[in-house]
């Protein structure tokens, strides 16, 4: 039973990645890869690691998806930017 | 074309490289030596109910000093990249929605309880100073967010960043001096098992860790944050 829902939970997480990979919009991908992570760090506390899983659900699904969008956002500004200059 | 069949190749050989490690898996049935020197030494040693931190802290203490090294390298390179110009930190253009700013303001407090529960048991419960800073991060990621608060005080964050830094150091020192080595915790009482003071300076250390790691994430956040205020308000 806990192995079926690890091989669901991994097919998610393939189905993601690759959806991340061919999206359109970069800040859709951006939250694809971040439901990634977030899929990962079930599958670890399924698989008895849960301090491994804290980290990645709080590093890889929030704070590396943040830094993402505010680096996209920043890139956006400067495009902005560049014709005027 | 040619790119694309390269990338296949690649992905092959990766997959080719990975797999004996795959199929050998789960056929180990005993522990390996060191693991299980850790696992049958650890609680006795060190006094930790968690054997996890116990070991990370403890004998793989120096990976863990080189951790937070490496992470304040990324943090001060940061820094150095995202350079604060000065001319920000005006009012921002955009607000939060309500929803946000009250459930932001509301959460806050207990985000920052959690992230200080996690390091603070972390030899108790799973989790650590890595993680629990991470949370307290998020907490302050949050409240920029939300709006409610537009730059954080950079004298307090420096200042509990690089004393958490040096106070580390001291207690390995002091581990050096008062007890086997370098990073040895079992300078202080080692108190009962499984309570809130014990396991030596393991709770200390990674008491240490957190505050360090939350200081050096948030710095990270509001440095990119600043950063693109400032742009959106030029453009």
């Amino acid at each position: 039973m806990n192995i079926a829902i690890v091989i669901i939970l991994g097919v998610l997480m393939l189905a993601a990645a690759v959806t991340a990979l061919y999206l359109k919009s970069l800040s859709a991908a951006v939250i694809a890869a971040g439901a990634v992570s977030l899929l990962a760090s079930v599958i670890y506390l399924l698989l008895a690691a849960p301090d491994v899983a804290m980290t990645e659900a709080a590093i890889g699904s929030a704070l590396t998806t943040v830094v993402f969008l505010y680096a996209l956002s920043r890139m956006r500004g400067t495009k902005k930017e560049d014709p005027r200059d | 074309m040619i790119k694309r069949f390269l990338a296949i190749i690649a992905l092959l050989g990766a997959a080719a490289v990975l797999l004996p490690f795959v199929l050998k898996l789960p056929t180990e049935e005993a522990l390996p030596g060191l693991a299980s020197e850790y696992i049958e030494n650890a609680p006795g040693e060190l006094g930790a109910a968690n054997l996890v931190t116990g070991i990370i802290v403890t004998y793989r203490g120096l990976d863990t000093l080189g951790e937070v090294a490496v992470l304040f390298a990324a943090t001060a390179a940061v820094g150095l990249l995202l350079k604060r110009t000065g001319n920000e930190g005006g009012v921002s253009h955009w607000r939060a929605s309500e929803i946000l700013e009250s459930g932001g303001g509301f959460l806050f407090p207990l985000i920052i309880l959690y992230g200080v529960y996690i390091f603070l048991h972390g030899h108790l419960t799973p989790g650590g100073g890595f993680q629990g800073g991470v949370v307290i991060a998020t907490g302050f990621l949050l409240l920029l967010l939300s709006g409610s608060v537009n730059s954080f005080n950079h004298t307090v964050m420096s200042l509990v960043e690089s004393f958490s830094g040096f106070a580390y150091v001291a207690v390995a020192l002091a581990g050096l001096i008062w007890a086997a080595g370098f990073l040895d915790p079992r300078f202080l009482p080692q108190g009962d098992f499984g309570r809130l003071f014990s396991a030596g300076a393991i709770p200390v250390i990674y008491s240490l860790i957190g505050l360090k790691v939350g200081a050096e994430l948030i710095g990270i956040l509001d440095a990119m944050r600043c950063k693109v205020r400032r742009e959106g308000v030029t453009a």
